[in-house]
Formats: C-alpha cells, structure tokens, sequence
C-alpha cells in the first residue's frame, strides 16, 4: 500500500509541475514570440536543440537508437513511423516531435524527464515557428563545401578597409551597434608585434611607427613582422600544441627522444610560407613523396610524435592499438575539427561519424614502421651543409680507395719480389703457449700501465712472487678458440710463445681478450688497449712483420673483476685463391688471375700501408660524424598491418571487420579505388578544393589567434554540438579566399590584421561590455593573457638576456632541483642550460610530457600528451609565484635593473620612465611614478643597511653580476623592475 | 554558456557595478598617499572576487564527506599478502594456475610463461570486534579493522602502471582528462583561503619505484585552476614559494603591494575583471608564502602524535605524508592525494612486501586514529588502494600485474566501519562477488561528497563528460 501511495504522490506532484510550467509557457509566450527570429534557420536556431536534447537517443548512433527515429537527417525528420510522422511541414499540430515536447503525459513527454533535459519555453517556441515556416531542413553547416559568398555592403563604407570588415560592420549596423575607435598607435604596434611574432616591440620601434605618418605605415609594419624570422616561431606554437609536439616519449618512464628538426621544419615552413596544402602532404605523407627531400621526411615526424612505451610488461599489440587511436584523434582534431575519438567505441552520438569510420581512418596508418613496446628508430637527418660535409667525406673516401685500387710499375715490381718471397716461405712455426701470472696492482688502470717483470724479459725458467708463480706451458690451447679462466681482479696475464720463419715476413694477428691487451713482438709494442669487455674472436687485428729465424710474441692479459680470458689466431698466409694462384707461374695465369693476384697484393703492400691507414681514419671519422648528425622520428612506410573494428575499442578482440583505409563515409571523397588508399591520398582528401573543413578549421583557429574567440568558438568541433559561427558567411569567405589564395598562411593572417575590425581598441565602453560581454560581434578588440612561451620571451626580451637563434635542440630553462624526482628508467637529474642556451625563447624549452617546466604549466602550456587546440587562460596564485621568484624572472629583473641604471638616466624620473618605455611602451601616471618611486626609496634605505642581502639578491640566475655598479642601488631597482614585470598589463596583449 | 562564459561575465557585471558603485574619485586622492593605502582605495573600488564555490551548489544532495584523502599505493600492492587471504593458493602452491582463469586473459610481464600458482606469504588474522581478516604483515592497520570497510572485489580495465594510474584517477586511459581530485575541487570549491584545494604529496621505498607522471593530477580539459598541487619534500613544499634570495618577506610584500596597486590603477583605464582576479591571485600568493611553511613546520605537534605516525617530519617520508595530510585537512583542504611508490613487486615479494608495508602501516592507522580523535573522520573520507593487484600466479618469487581481481579499503565520512564487501573466487584472480569496478568507485566517491556522478558534467568537444564516463554504481551497502 505504502508502495501505490508513493507512486499517486509522485504522479500527483508531476501533473502539478506540468501544470505550472504550462501555465508559465502561455504567460511568457507572447513576449517569447517577439524576441523570435523572423526567419527560423535551422542549422543557427533549431539543430543546436535536437543535438543537446535528442541525438543522444534519436541519433547517429544506429546501435542507441530509440523507437526508429532519427532526427539528425532531413529524411528521418519526415519519415512516416506507425502512420505519424515527427515533422509535418507547416503544422505543428501534426508534427510529433512538437507534440511530445508540449505534452504534459509524462509518459509521453519528451525529452524525457529521467534523461534530465528540459527544453526551454523559447527553445519549444523556435521549434513550432520553424514548423510554421515550412521546416527547411540545411545539411550541418560544416558538412556542406564552403561557398564564397558575396561581400555585403554598409552604410558606413568609409570604415570598411578590407572584406572583412564589410561582414563584421554588416552585422554590426543590423544589431544598431557602432564599431569601437581605432587603438592608439602605442596598442596597435605592441598588439600586432605579440600577435605575429610573439615579442614586444622595442621602445624605438614604437617611436618610429608613431612617427611614420605615410599612409603606409600601418601596412609597413605589418609586413615587416611578417617578414621577421620570428613570425615562424610564433605561429608554430599552436600548431605544436595541436600535434602534440614533445621533447619526451610520455608514457611511463617517459625518455628523451628527439624529434627537434620536426619542431624545425614547422618553424621553416611558416617563415617561408609554405602552402598550408603542402604542409599538410609533407606531413602526413612527406616520405611517400617521389624523390623525398630531407625536409619532407622530417615532416613525417608528424605521424610518430604520439606517445611511445617502453614498459616492461607492456603489451605490443595493445599500444599498438593505443597509437593508432591518437592518430585518428589528432589528425581529425587537427585538420577537420572532428571528434572521431568518440568512435573509438561506438558510432558517434551526434555526428555522423561511425565506429567503421574510425579504424577505416586508423588504416591510412597502418603502414608506419613501428614496435608496440620500444624505442622509435631514430632517423639521421642532416642539414645541408651536414650533407656537404657527408659528399665530401664520401669523396675523400672514394679518392683513398681509388689510390688503393690503382695498379702502378713500382707495385708491380713489389710485386714480384713478393711473390718470390712467398714462394720461397714455409708456414711460420708456433710454439706452445707458456703464461704465468696473476700480477696484481691497486686498480685496473694500475695494473695496465705497470710493467711487471716479465714485461722486461721473459726467461720461462724464473718464478715469481717467492716461487709461487711459474711459467706453466699450454700445450692444450689450440689456436681459434676463447679461453677463460684466468684469475684475479685488477690483476695481469702474461702469455708468451715463439714464431719461426725461414724469412723475413707479415703476419697477421686476430685477438680477443677479457679485459685489456697488450702484445709485444720481440720486445717492441704493436698493440695497446685498455678497455673492459668479455673476449671473443677477432676484437682486434694486427699485422707485424716478422725477421727471419726466432721471434718472441708476448701478450699481456689485464683484467679487471671476474673472469678473464683471450682469444688468438694468425691470419691466414694467404686467401685459399690467391695460394691457388701462386702455385700457376706467373706467365700461365689467366686473364682473370693476374688482376685478381695485384688487387689481392695491394691490400698488404706496405708501400700502400699508409693510404690504408688513411682510409680506415676517414671512414672512422665519417662514421663518427654520422653517429653525431641530428636524427627524428621520420616515418618509414611498411606493409600495412592489418586493421579490424574493435569492438567497444577491445584490443583483444579479433571479432570486428576487416577494414581498409578509408575517409569518413557521408563526406564527399574522391580518392579513388583502384588501389588501397595510404596517408598521401588521405592527405590529399583534407585539402581538396571540396572538403568541407580543413580550411574552415584553420581560418577560425587563425581568427582566434587574432581576435581572441574563433568565428566558431569551438575550435576543435565543427559537429553538431560544436557552435554556429556567430558570422557563418565571413568565415565561409575566409576558407574559400584561404583555398582561392592557394593556401597561402600570410595571406590570410595579413588580411586578418590589416582589417579595421582588428584595429579597434580592446576596451569596451558601458554599453558593450552590456551588450556583448564575451565580444562575439567584435565591436572592439578582445585584450588577452600572452601564452606561457611568451610570457618568458617577454621577460627575457625586455631585460636583454634573449637570445636570437632560431631552432636546434631542445634546452633546459631553470626548474626547481628535485622537480623531476618522480621520474624512474632511469633515474635523471636536471641540469639546466649554460650561457646563451639559456636565454632561448620557450617554444625551444626542453618538453618533457611527464613533468612539464613548472612555470611553463602554471601559465597553462599543455603538457602535449594529446592534441591541445585550443588552451585555458587561467589566472592563479601559482603564476604569480612564478613571476615573482622562478629564477628566470628575478634575473630578467636584475639584468633589467643593470639597463636601467646604465641606459635610462640619472633620476629616478628619467629610470621609471624609461622601465616603462621599456616594458610597456609608454609613460607612468604621476600616480604611477609615485608608488614605484615610493618603493625604491623603501627598498635602496633597506640595501644600503643590508648590503649582505644586497649581493644575495643580485646572484640569481648565471648573468654576471656587474662589478661596477653600487649593489644596493642595483638591488632596489631590482625591486621595482621585479615589480613591473609581474604586472598584469605586462603580461597582456590589449 | 560554459564555464568561462559564465565567470567572465560574473566578473564584468560585477566589476563596473563595484566601480560605479564607489566612485572613481577616491583614487586620486589615494593616489598622494602610500602604496599601502593606495592599495587600499583601489581595493574598495573593485568588488572581490568571489572564491570559486564549486558548480555543484546547491549540493546534489546532503554530504557524508567533505573532504577525500586518498593514500595511493602506487606500483599495485597484492591484496594475496595483505586484505585477501585465498588458503586454497596454498595448497595448490607450485601447481599449474587452472586455465579455465587464464586463457584469453590480459597477462604483463607473465606474457609466454608457465603459469604456477603462488602461495600467500603472509599468515591472516581475522581482527576486531567485526572479524575482518587482515594479513599479520599490517599490524597496525588491523588495529584499526573496526573502522575500516574492505572491498575486495576490486576491478580495473589497464595492466600497466602508467594507463592505470590515469584510469584510478581520470576513468579513463586517454589523457587529458582531469584527474577526481579536479573533478571535485570543481564540483565543490575549497574550503581553504590560503592553499591550494588539491594537494598532492610522494613518498617511496620498499620496491621499484614505478614513476608516477604530473598527469596524474592535471585538471585536463577543466580549468586548471582546479590542477593539483604536488607539495615537495626537497626545496620549497610549493615550488617558488619562496622569495628569492636577499629579498625579506616585508621587501616581497611591498612588492606584490606595488604590483596590485598598478594593476588596480591600470584598471581604470581598461575596466578589465581579469584584472581583479589577478589582484586576488597575488594576494593569495603572499598568503602561501606564510601558510605553506606554517602547514610544513610540525613544531608545535606533541612528541606523542609524532611517535604514534612514526616520524620526525620533513623527511618525505609516507609517515610525515601522513601526517601532513591530516594538518591539510584540518585546514580545509578538499583533496588530498598520497602516493607511496613501493608496492611493484615483480620478484622478492615476501620481502617486498615486508619493507613497503613496514614504511605504510603504522602511518595509515595512525592517520585515521588521529582523525578519529579529533572529530574529523566522520567527515573526511580515506581511501586506500593501489592502481591494480598482483597475480595469483608466480613470477619467480614475485607476483605480476593484475587486473580482475584486488582489494582496498576505506574508512571515515559515510563508510561504514568493521565490514568487507565483495569478493575474488578462490585463488584471488577474479572479482566474483559484487564486483566493483573504477567508475563505481568514483561515484560512491562522488555520493558522499553529496554530488549525484551523473551530474557533474563538463562539455569538451561536444561531450558531457564525467568522471564515471557512461558507467558507475553507487556501492550502497557499504555505505553507513
């Protein structure tokens, strides 16, 4: 009883809250249906409200799919289901989907009331007007291949100075809102200076713009910071960020890999405006390319930069599987905006991307030289003038060889004597082995270099170390095999034995030994190598020449803990062929026999051992040189692995199909299929003049990058919950001029900046910032926090520490000692950068996934485990922490002190200003003045007391402290430079 | 409207009704007098800003727990040796493991080899008044066996350190998500004005010291003013915490003084809010300097609590952790993560285990013991538990990773004490009893913080996600 009781409370209290609500619906309907759009659109008004509400159980997923009703097509929205249909054009009434949403059966409601969502009384009022009006369905606007749409005209034409500005005023002049005045020229050459290269401008650059007043000036400067080799390093930020560009592997132990001529290459390639289209190809397919260059191989690296394993325990096939995830997560991210990660599983929820889709996707990289659980292979790549250098060593060899190939009369006539020579010899005639030792010294070195007696002479009859050591003969050591058992640690073998030959002659000697070696020949040295290692054959290789008669071999064995043992063979006399030839004479040798005996004669004819010497130098040097070349992850393409649906994304599962590369089906493809598709055809899909997205995606990435908010804020969804670009035919503009443009990058960025929209000043009056808080209609400019690679650059630029170079390895900023303690396999330490090095800009900073330079996390840099488009702009206590104390920021400040005291005057006047020239290219307020004067007179009374404190403050960081500056004056302006650099507006593009 | 949106425009509103509200005027005249009270003017014409009080406000529904700590048993400790005692391992000890368990299973380092079964090492006592059966090698925390719950029906979905680490802290393998701690700062807010919310402290020793990455305390795709703070035990506990060198803490104060009132002048001209925030930020900032040695000197705790964690402090050891764990909860810290990186036991287990729970033990009972006494365990939450167990099947004389099957407990804000829940069959492999998985985990966690798991979303490329993805069952029965 009690059980029904509940229920009827439960149905009573629902029919209540019904009858409420609807009661509301009327009151507030009226004045609902004025604020309505006239003209309902389905894809800006009436797809946002199915996407949130309904997909999820009426959408593109087949497999979730309730009650046979799909609401994402234009053919399930009319669809007859059981004699009804959801939407009957023109009458609401009819239509079910209206009729549900107004029920108050809460059987029938929908959505439904356990799903959580409400439809609002405006959301429910667009969806019956949009019936009213005949239900015009529109494809997903991102879907459909952009159409350049016509410029539309303004009433204020004068203000207008590029297309741009005719969409944005348009909009603007409809919703009766002006566009805010232009930034003085101090803002607009400190903005455009952060915006395209990612640095302030100095205080004469700033004076010079303002005193530039041709008509040009403003397009002047624009040009020369795209022209400046720091535009490149500015625009690869985010992209890095987006390929997930890292110093270190990630998963695990999380080692170094280089990857750094990648990071390189994106830098190039927006210096030199490469074509977004190519830069695309170089990527994703650069080693496909016929006669790939150096360059388009390192772009490959783009399909390696996920993160790797090398976990012990770890299983191949899972991170297989792992890696190819991310790929299709990045890749979609990156150029089309698509969530496919979400298909990984199931088919999407409210796109139409499905689950077949996915690993069709992951396909297109199965053929990526790869190990489940290993290192990546490194990939040399030289630079130009390393390849130079290569051609040139490769000469050399070739000249040496060449020396060594080349018959000559003086040779010839070697020859002969030789050949005699060696017709007249017998085999040289070995004696058994006799050794005796351990002779022992303090360590392993000691006992390499000391000479113990029988190094002096060998007389097999004397004993050593009172008797108890005596040469014992080895009959049994036959020559060609390892012998172990030698003893003691840091303790020396000797070995010795005779060789006789009837005449003078070479002997080669092949070696081995357990740990070091040293071998004499009637008392010369001809061999010495302290080294540790096990013996095995032939570790070293040494001919001498030998008299006639008796000569005395001794080796000196030197081990360092362990075992110890040797290895000893003679070189053969001669190759069985040329011993064949020999035994012709010489005027009965065939044509063949004759050149092979000379070849053969040089290789030991001592009139060439230095040539031979030479080659072996320069072979060893070009193999050094090679081993010291840059290297990266290029791609290597294999046979394609094969690829299966995963079901529910199970690795362990071989139940899914079978599937070959293919891009997502509902969009437009022409890759053809005539053959298996691979990474170049995919490449070339994303930049066809008919894909939907990529070019869409760039320009509004690009247009936050200069406007603070994309056209669509959600940069990293162009689906059906992504937002409708508040200006749908400016960005459409803007991808077809991007394609038109033949992708070109600066295009496209000049034409965002020359824009007098992107002029404007970024304050807004009262009525704006009422209006249009987030400035989604860009009445003015938006004002941001520089990213965390600038916020370093910034200080390090104003203070004068930067150092210019453009790409190379990766360095090490300062970091907190112990910071990276957490890190095993192995164990390292932190060492940071010396000199110059550490002086680079961030985007060069050492990346390690794991455990990310600590100020370069706090100022929200990704970590670039995963594709990062788009960061957070926090502002926490933990960056204030950093700019006050991380050393990198106080030695910014006392090297800036320095300047301020050489360069910017006597009084304290003159220096504040010229801090402020410095670092905020412009003038202090009385009041401004006023507390910083304030400050350092507080700080130079405390100084000039404490000097102690004075010197302390003045050795942070490595920059030398100045010998000739008064330290507690150094040290007060210190304290005011500190300060400005931890301002807000220092950290902020306005 | 997503979450910047919303504050963004908080804060605009806010700050010009504060600034008309209170005049312009003042600031000029301020302006003739110190930075100090220069500061001051400044300060009356912007609103503070509101501290974050976390999205889910009101709560779901009334909270047993307002705060988490978590002692992570980082490397995968074998609930074999210590909460799941399985006799029947013993007898068939040396044997081949059944392949009815194995065949088809997800195996680590094991991969190719003889599978054996391996005993227990350690004997089992069942404790207490409740009679929970806990191994001898925990003595302290059989102590405590009356308020603690063990499930032992444990289950997870990644055999390697580093992907399961990140699903016992995001639910999932991906990374970029946020880890729970950011999840329920963001659900929550924190209590505490001068630390972070979600702090995070390491200890080591007693077996391979599997690497624990920063992600696994990063906020993801939230905000990251809800990451997590990883406290040191070298240096300075908050890195840069400290002022530089030859700067006294009253030069630094005028200093971020100076800043704040520069940034409260510059706001005139801009009217921009993140400005007040940042004002807010340094403000916190110079609190931090004092309170986070004020966390970290342990002066003032008597010579009897000290000897109960067994420890003399600063010597980053799991028993200082610990016992700094319960001074940031007395200071409102929401979540607070120990990690002890000790428990990977691959060979050696008898004494691996011996040493790691010997640098444990003591200081886990002593933790909740401490909390008990002063009233707060009923509304703190402690869990503790590793990333995954170890296989009933030998490796040597060790035990590999293992995934179906293991145990943790729980004690404190609505958990109720003295009981176990769920179970493995016979030899420890799989969870067959009411098995509970990661997500379940989360949403219990969730529940009793008062948060419904369902509800706290965050849409990130067109997804509401959650810490329990599509999956989570609240574990009522252990619930008090």
């Amino acid at each position: 009883m009690i059980y029904r009781k509940d229920i009827v409370r439960k149905f009573t209290g629902l029919i209540l809250i019904f009858t409420i609500c609807l009661t509301s619906l009327c009151l507030r309907a009226a004045t609902i249906s004025d604020s309505l759009p006239k003209v309902i659109q389905f894809n800006r008004d009436i797809r946002p409200i199915l996407s949130d509400n309904c997909f999820s159980c009426h959408g593109p997923d087949k497999n979730k799919r309730k009650a046979k009703l799909q609401l994402d097509t234009k053919e399930g929205l009319l669809a007859e289901i059981e004699g009804r249909h959801p939407v009957v054009p023109g009458k609401p009434d009819q239509s079910e989907i209206y009729r549900r949403i107004i029920s108050s059966d809460p059987e029938e409601v929908m959505p439904q009331n356990k799903s959580g969502k409400t439809l609002t009384p405006r959301q429910v009022a667009l969806i019956k007007r949009w019936i009213e009006q005949g239900a015009k369905w529109e494809g997903h606007w991102a879907y459909n291949p952009p159409v350049r749409p016509a410029v539309p005209h303004v009433k204020k034409t004068s203000w207008s100075k590029t297309p741009v500005d005719n969409f944005i005023l348009s909009r603007l002049e409809t919703e009766k809102l002006q566009p805010s005045a232009e930034a003085d020229r101090r803002i607009l050459i400190r903005r455009l200076s952060f915006d395209l290269i990612g640095l302030p401008p100095t205080p004469e650059e700033v004076q010079a713009f303002i005193n530039d007043k041709t008509p040009q000036a403003y397009e002047k400067l624009v040009d020369r910071l795209l022209a400046s080799p720091h535009y490149g390093e500015r625009m690869a930020m985010s992209w890095l960020d987006e390929v997930r560009y890292a110093d270190t592997d990630g998963f695990h132990a999380d080692n170094y890999r280089s990857v750094y001529p990648y990071r390189d290459y994106v830098i190039a390639a927006f210096n030199t405006n490469m074509p977004f289209n190519q830069f695309t190809i170089e990527q994703l397919a650069g080693d496909l390319l016929p006669n790939a260059t150096i360059s388009q191989k390192i772009a490959s690296t783009y399909n390696k930069l996920n993160r790797t394993t090398e976990e012990g325990g770890a299983q191949a096939k899972e991170y297989l599987a792992k890696y190819a995830a991310d790929r299709v997560r990045t890749t979609s991210t990156t150029w089309m905006g698509a969530t496919m990660a979400c298909c990984e599983c199931h088919d999407h929820k409210f796109d139409p991307y499905s689950t077949r889709d996915f690993y069709s996707f992951e396909a297109f990289f199965a053929d990526i030289k790869e190990q489940g659980v290993a290192k990546p292979e490194a990939v040399p790549v030289p630079n130009e003038q390393q390849t130079a250098e290569l051609k040139k060593m490769d000469q050399e060899i070739a000249n040496l060889q060449k020396a060594l190939d080349t018959a000559t009369p003086e040779l010839a006539t070697a020859q002969l004597e030789w050949e005699k020579e060696f017709s007249d010899q017998a085999p040289p005639k070995l004696s058994d082995w006799h050794s005796v030792g351990p002779f022992t010294a303090q360590t392993f070195e000691g006992t390499f270099k000391k000479p113990f007696e029988p190094e002096k002479e060998v007389d097999l009859s004397k004993s050593y170390h009172k008797g108890k050591d005596k040469w014992i003969a080895h009959p049994e050591w036959t020559d060609g095999k390892v012998y172990n058992g030698l003893k003691g640690d840091n303790s020396a073998t000797y070995l010795y034995r005779t060789i006789e030959v009837q005449t003078s002659q070479s002997l080669t000697l092949l070696l081995g030994s357990d740990d070091g070696i040293k071998v004499w020949l009637n008392g010369k040295e001809v061999l010495s190598n302290q080294i540790m290692r096990g013996a095995a054959p032939d570790q070293e290789k040494v001919t001498v020449r030998l008299q006639a008669g008796e000569n005395k071999l001794l080796l000196k064995i030197v081990n360092g803990a362990g075992d110890s043992g040797f290895y000893f063979k003679t070189g053969d006399h001669a190759p069985d062929n040329i011993l064949a030839i020999l035994k012709v004479e010489s005027g009965k040798r065939n044509e063949a026999q004759n050149p092979e005996l000379a070849k053969y004669y040089r290789t030991i004819a001592p009139a060439l051992d230095s040539t031979r010497a030479e080659l072996a130098a320069a072979k060893k040097r070009q193999d050094d040189f090679t081993k010291s070349l840059p290297t990266t992850l290029a791609t290597t393409t294999v046979e394609p692995r094969v690829t299966r649906v995963l079901p529910r994304g199970n690795w362990m599962s071989e139940a899914g199909d079978i599937v070959t590369p293919a891009v997502p089906a509902f969009l437009n493809h022409s890759i053809s299929t005539n053959k298996r598709a691979n990474r170049l055809d995919l490449a070339q899909w994303l930049v066809a003049r008919d894909n939907p997205l990529t070019a869409r995606v760039f320009v509004n990435r690009l247009w936050k990058t200069f406007y603070g908010t994309g056209l669509s804020k959600t940069l990293d969804d162009t689906g059906s919950r992504g937002e409708w670009p508040t200006h749908p035919e400016l960005l459409d503009w803007l991808a077809t001029e991007f394609m038109d443009s033949g992708w070109d990058v600066k295009h496209m960025v000049k034409l965002m900046v020359m824009a007098n929209t992107y002029r404007q000043t970024s304050v807004p009056d009262e009525k704006l910032r009422e209006r249009d808080p987030a400035n989604r209609l860009f009445a003015r400019q938006s004002s941001f926090r520089l990213d965390a690679e600038f916020v370093r650059d910034n200080a390090l630029s104003v203070s004068g520490l930067l150092a210019d170079k453009i790409g190379g390895p990766s360095v090490k900023p300062y970091q907190p000692a112990g910071y990276w303690d957490q890190l095993n396999f192995p164990k390292r330490t932190y060492e940071n950068d010396k000199g110059a090095a550490q002086y680079r800009r961030g985007l060069y900073s050492f990346w390690c996934r794991t455990f990310l330079q600590p100020s370069m996390l706090a100022f929200d840099a990704p970590p670039r485990e995963e594709c990062t488009v788009e960061r957070v702009y926090s502002n926490t206590p933990l960056q204030a922490l950093a700019l006050l104390n991380d050393p990198t920021y106080v030695e910014a400040a006392r090297v800036l002190a320095e300047r301020i005291m050489r360069d910017g005057g006597s009084s304290a006047k003159d220096r504040i200003n010229w801090t402020f020239a410095r670092t905020l290219n412009r003038k202090p307020s009385d009041q401004e003045f006023k507390l910083l004067n304030d400050l350092y007179q507080e700080q130079i009374e405390h100084y000039s007391k404490e000097k102690a404190d004075a010197d302390k403050l003045l050795t942070e960081g490595e920059a030398p402290a100045p010998k000739d500056i008064n330290t507690p004056e150094l040290a007060a302006w210190t304290s005011v430079s500190r300060t400005v650099l931890n301002l807000h507006e220092t950290i902020t593009r306005y | 409207m997503d979450f910047f949106e919303h504050m963004r425009l908080q804060q605009s509103r806010r700050a010009f009704l504060g600034r008309a509200a209170t005049g312009l005027g003042s600031m000029a005249l301020a302006s003739l007098l110190s930075p100090a009270s220069t500061l001051a003017a400044v300060k009356s014409s912007l609103t503070k800003e509101d501290k974050w009080r976390g999205i889910v406000n009101p709560l779901h529904f009334a909270p047993k727990a307002k705060r988490v700590i978590f002692l992570g048993m980082a490397g995968g400790p074998s609930h074999l040796e210590t909460l799941d005692y399985k006799p029947k391992l013993a007898e068939l000890h040396g044997q081949p493991m059944p392949e009815s368990y194995t065949k088809g299973q997800q195996i680590a380092q094991l991969q190719g080899q003889a599978l054996k079964c391996f005993a227990p090492q350690f004997a089992f006592a069942k404790v207490g008044k409740s009679g929970q059966e806990i191994s001898t090698i925990l003595p302290n925390i059989s102590k405590i066996a009356d308020d603690i719950c063990i499930v032992r029906s444990m289950h997870t979905e990644q055999i390697n350190h580093d992907p399961a680490q990140a699903f016992m802290n995001t639910g999932t393998a991906i990374s970029g998500r946020p880890s729970m701690g950011s999840w329920v700062l963001y659900g929550l807010g924190s209590e505490c004005e001068n630390l972070p919310g979600f702090v995070v402290l390491i200890s080591s020793g007693g077996g391979q010291d599997q690497p624990v990455a920063a992600r696994q305390w990063h906020s993801g795709f939230l905000p990251s003013k809800f990451q997590g703070v990883m406290f040191h035990s070298k240096g300075d506990p908050v890195l840069y915490v400290k002022p530089p060198k030859g700067v006294r803490d009253e030069d630094q104060k005028s200093v971020i003084e100076t800043v704040n009132s520069l940034n409260g002048l510059f706001d005139q001209s801009v009217h921009d809010p993140e400005i007040t925030t940042r004002i807010s930020q340094y403000e916190m900032a110079f609190k931090m300097q004092s309170s986070v040695p004020g966390l970290m000197d342990i002066s003032n705790e008597p010579q009897s609590i000290l000897d109960m964690y067994g420890t003399k402090g600063g010597d980053g050891s799991f028993a200082a952790n610990c016992l700094l764990a319960r001074r940031l909860a007395e200071r409102g810290v929401r979540f607070i993560q120990l990690y002890h990186r000790g428990w990977d036991h691959h060979g050696g287990i008898k004494n691996g285990v011996t040493t790691t729970a010997g640098l444990v033990d003591k200081a886990s009972a002593a933790l909740i013991t401490d909390l008990k006494n002063r009233g707060m365990l009923d509304d703190t939450l402690v869990i503790w538990g590793g990333e995954f167990g170890r296989t009933p099947m030998a490796q040597g004389d060790g035990r590999d990773h293992h995934i179906k099957g293991y145990s943790l407990w729980m004690a404190g804000g609505g958990i109720k004490g003295g009981t176990s829940f769920g179970g493995t069959d016979e030899l420890g492999y799989n969870a067959v009893d009411n098995p509970v998985h990661v997500h379940d985990l989360h949403a219990t966690m969730l529940h009793l913080l008062g948060i419904d798991h369902e509800r706290l979303t965050y849409r990130f490329q067109g997804r509401d996600f959650r810490l329990t993805d599509v999956a989570g069952e609240i574990i009522k029965p252990i619930l008090a």
